[in-house]
């Protein structure tokens, strides 16, 4: 008989492979998965996990892996502090769409004029979209005690419906030819977040990342706000009793969590994509559910965790041009990713026991 | 010649780092009511696990009617005639009696017979209990009921308890001990795990006392006075808490018709309550657990503020306060759980020496906290109130129950409070150590904090209070002094029997 014991105290060796242990068994399933597709595994594996690092074109991925992994990272601190403390957020990509919005609506204001207040102004508007949008569940969550992963899932759906909308009407581009989007904000000096190093794929958004990182760092080992995240998510009961007050902390997290989401996209909107279109959203607030976890919620875990995951990303994409595998295949192997993840980190908390069952 | 129900031989059970049992011996007749006496971690619980067949001995035999026995599970010791009651009820709230108890039988029979058998079995042995009641709304003397009617159910020829009193009040008690001695002269052997030596002096016929893993001595409980068996259990001579006469101070708590909803369905209101307390003052809270204790903490705690005027301190009106305000001013708490309540499991003894102190140990510099400076809190909380473990890095879960409590107390304790409202102070504390916890307690009183200590054990609550009071469904008795209140005035005051009688037959 196999049984799963908790350990006394975590392992902190376990909690450290877990990672490592999860990406290698998703190697090899996923090479069973590519195989059973009939093509030949270790030559998928090593499109998706060479060429965009150290292949012929590098060159050109290199930057695409900090332009794709950029927003991964600022959503996913976010909803880390929330995860942290039991405050689920599932509706990232929804205030990433506002956050898009409000920014490009901002700077789309101002057009034609130049002046280095817009891009401020833009950033500015872009976090209070996506905080905005997050409020809407905390708010409820905390007055009415609704279910904020409910809420703020539903929320992503209707923000897409604004998203249609905006692109259809009112941030239309006039001169567009009738076609659906916004004019190209790649265009416009003013409100362009281009790289700040030309050809290096760091922009703003990338900054932002690297600071959310290191600030969320510092929040949760050396803040008392940090501290209430913590204790609330082992001991929710301890957390009261220490003086927590769990209202204000939905509504911080929730709201930190809408708020890096909006900045990601309304950095995206103003650097990478460029303009506002129906389908400008790629399921970055997703796949950051899945960067939060795959780090561990630790900051330094996530900024890994958004490298990897952007480089299976990138890599996905070649495989599917070079070797014809499905899109569904990369995506099975993303899910898998999580899924290995969280069934290696059971380990760190508790172990397996082979034999006969005694308690002791 | 006839052999003992139960006989163990030089019973040896080692986890690493311990050696839990050493060489344990001891011999059980049928209908004898056999007191198994310890401090806690002196190897009772896995003693009895091993009878029972949850933990299986490195060497030693069981011979049971001179036949050897092993359980390999407790489904086999069951099998073999052995019950226990865990001290720990593992009961559903949300299910009916009847429905509970199918739950921890194999082959249950259908729900109607069994009610019958239920109705039976609580007729026999006096254990009034209607098997259609919901769990959650039960006593903790009916749900201690419940799970005695679910071995009772298997006809034992062993009926190991574990601790049962604590939770009764001495009526329910009294009942308890008829329905143990009823069982005792059918045949039925009982072992009696206590630490409340009285108790263990009215009802068991013999004893063994364990000490560090070894059995220690043999006594005849009645022929031997609880000051001899403790000093026995503990190894040394015992510290009786002393206290110089003190003074009455100001009033500086005072509760004003404090009310407050259940926080649950299967909570309790606190209804009216009225209280005056002074400085360098013990009101002891008595009651039957589930009676508003858990409440009353909370709401004293500011984990559950209160209205306007209900709570005032020093004059001030603290109600509408939160944990953190009210622990600036001086009213610290203590809760009962302390597994994640007052300490959260996964977190090192250092954040848990944060959750509390930040505050008043200026911990807490402007929102950025000061990690080592809580280090030196946790180890000077470690140090003075002897909490053995690794060091301040370990996780709360690692440390034994007895440990924490020292921790979580002792966090408290050294943060000078002004008041102190503390709840079960030494549940399962050994008794050295709470000795220790209470002269702790004694002490602050002496400093002139006023203290409130809430506990279901009546002879701490008689040794350390002044006043005395009772909860008993959310209402708080008026207080009085402590001195020469009788056990049957107690058993008054904390609401008689609740329905119960003893057993007739």
């Amino acid at each position: 008989m196999i049984a799963v014991v908790k350990r006394p105290e975590p392992s902190r060796a376990f909690a450290m492979a877990a990672p490592l242990l999860a990406v290698l068994a998703t190697m090899f399933f996923g090479g069973v998965l590519f195989a059973f597709l009939g093509k030949d595994p270790l030559d998928a594996i090593a499109t998706i996990f060479w060429e965009p690092l150290f292949g012929e074109f590098a060159f050109f991925y290199r930057p695409q892996l900090l332009i794709k992994g950029a927003p991964l990272v600022l959503i996913a601190i976010g909803l880390s502090l929330g995860f942290k403390a039991g405050i689920w957020n599932i509706g990232a990509e929804g205030q990433y769409i506002m956050g898009a919005l409000f920014g490009a609506g901002v700077g789309l204001a101002f057009y034609p004029m130049e002046s280095f207040v817009i891009f401020p102004l833009m950033v500015l508007a872009g976090a209070f979209g996506g905080w905005v949008w997050a409020m809407i569940p905390a708010v409820l969550k905390v007055n009415f005690g609704t279910n904020e992963i409910l809420v703020s899932l539903m929320l992503v759906y209707v923000a897409e419906q604004f998203l249609a909308s905006m692109s259809l009407g009112l941030l239309r581009n006039p001169e567009g030819m009738g076609f659906p989007g916004s004019r190209n904000l790649q265009q416009y000096t003013s409100a362009h977040n281009g790289d700040l190093v030309a050809g290096s794929g760091m922009h703003w958004g990338v900054v932002a990342a690297f600071i959310a990182v290191i600030f969320a760092y510092v929040l949760l080992a050396r803040h008392r706000l940090g501290f209430a995240i913590r204790v609330t998510g082992d001991a929710p009961r301890a957390a009261a009793f220490s003086g927590v007050n769990p209202a204000r902390l939905v509504l911080f997290c929730l709201g930190a969590s809408g708020l890096l989401a909006g900045l990601a996209g309304m950095f995206e909107v103003s650097g990478p994509a460029g303009q506002v279109t129906i389908d400008f959203n790629v399921g970055y607030g997703f796949t950051a559910i899945i960067v939060a976890f795959l780090g561990r919620l630790h900051p330094v875990g996530i900024l890994l965790a958004g490298g990897l995951m952007a480089l299976t990303y990138i890599g996905g994409d070649i495989a599917q041009s070079q070797m014809g595998l499905p899109a569904a295949a990369i995506q099975v192997f993303q899910g898998m990713l999580l899924f290995f993840l969280l069934a290696f980190d059971l380990f760190s908390n508790y172990r397996l026991r082979f034999g006969r069952a005694e308690v002791a | 010649m006839t052999h003992p129900l139960l006989a163990l031989s030089s019973l040896t059970k080692a986890y690493p780092g311990v050696v839990a049992n050493d060489d344990v011996s001891l011999t059980i007749a049928p209908g004898e009511v056999h007191a198994l006496l310890g401090e806690n971690g002196a190897g009772k619980s896995t003693l009895v696990k091993m009878i029972y067949g949850l933990v299986k001995p490195d060497s030693g035999q069981m011979h049971m009617h001179g036949a050897p026995f092993m359980p390999a599970e407790p489904r086999a010791a069951r099998a073999a005639g052995v019950g226990m009651v865990f001290q720990h009820f593992s009961l559903f709230d949300a299910m009916s009696v009847a429905e509970n108890i199918a739950l921890g039988m194999e082959n249950a029979p259908k729900l109607g017979a069994l009610s019958a058998q239920i109705s039976a079995v609580s007729q026999t042995y006096g254990l009034p209990l209607s098997p259609d009641r919901i769990v959650g709304d039960l006593s903790a003397g009916e749900r201690q009921r419940v799970e005695i009617i679910r071995c009772l159910l298997q006809e034992p020829k062993l009926l190991i308890m574990d601790e049962p009193t604590s939770v009764l009040t001495p009526q329910e008690v009294e009942i308890l001990f008829e329905t143990l001695r009823k069982l005792s002269a059918e045949g039925t052997a009982i072992l009696y795990i206590s630490h409340k030596l009285e108790e263990i002096r009215t009802l068991c016929d013999s004893a063994t006392i364990l000490r560090l893993g070894k059995v220690v001595g043999h006594c005849t409980p009645r022929e031997t006075t609880a000051r001899d068996m403790a000093e026995m259990m503990v190894g040394k001579l015992l510290q009786t808490p002393t206290r110089a006469g003190h003074a009455e101070g100001d009033v500086v708590l005072k509760l004003t018709g404090l009310s407050a909803p259940a926080p649950n369905a299967f909570g309790i209101a606190l209804k009216q309550i009225d209280l005056e307390l002074c400085a360098g003052e013990v009101l002891g809270i008595g009651g039957v657990a589930g009676n508003g204790q858990d409440e009353l903490l909370a709401a004293l705690s500011g984990e559950r503020p209160s209205a306007r005027g209900m709570i005032e301190y020093r004059g001030d009106d603290i109600g509408p306060l939160g944990p953190t305000a009210r622990r600036k001013l001086g009213v610290l708490a203590a809760p009962e759980e302390r597994m994640g309540h007052a300490a959260a499991p996964d977190m090192s003894l250092t954040e848990n020496a944060m959750l509390t102190g930040a505050v008043r140990q200026g911990l807490d510099k402007g929102g950025f906290l000061d990690w080592p400076a809580a280090t030196r809190f946790a180890e000077a909380v470690i140090e003075r109130f002897d909490v053995r473990t690794p060091g301040p890095s370990a996780a709360a879960r690692s440390l034994s129950g007895g440990n924490l409590q020292k921790f979580v107390i002792g966090r408290e304790v050294m943060q000078r409070p002004e008041v102190f409202v503390v709840n079960q102070p030494t549940w399962g504390v050994d008794a050295s150590a709470a000795a220790a916890i209470r002269q702790a307690l004694l002490d602050l009183a002496q400093n002139g904090t006023a203290l409130i200590v809430i506990s279901q054990d009546l002879d701490e609550l008689m040794e350390i209070s002044d006043r005395f009071a009772a909860l008993n469904e959310g209402r708080l008795t008026a207080p009085r002094a402590a001195q020469g209140i009788t056990v049957e005035e107690i058993g008054l005051m904390m609401g008689g029997a609740h329905g119960m009688e003893v057993a007739h037959v």
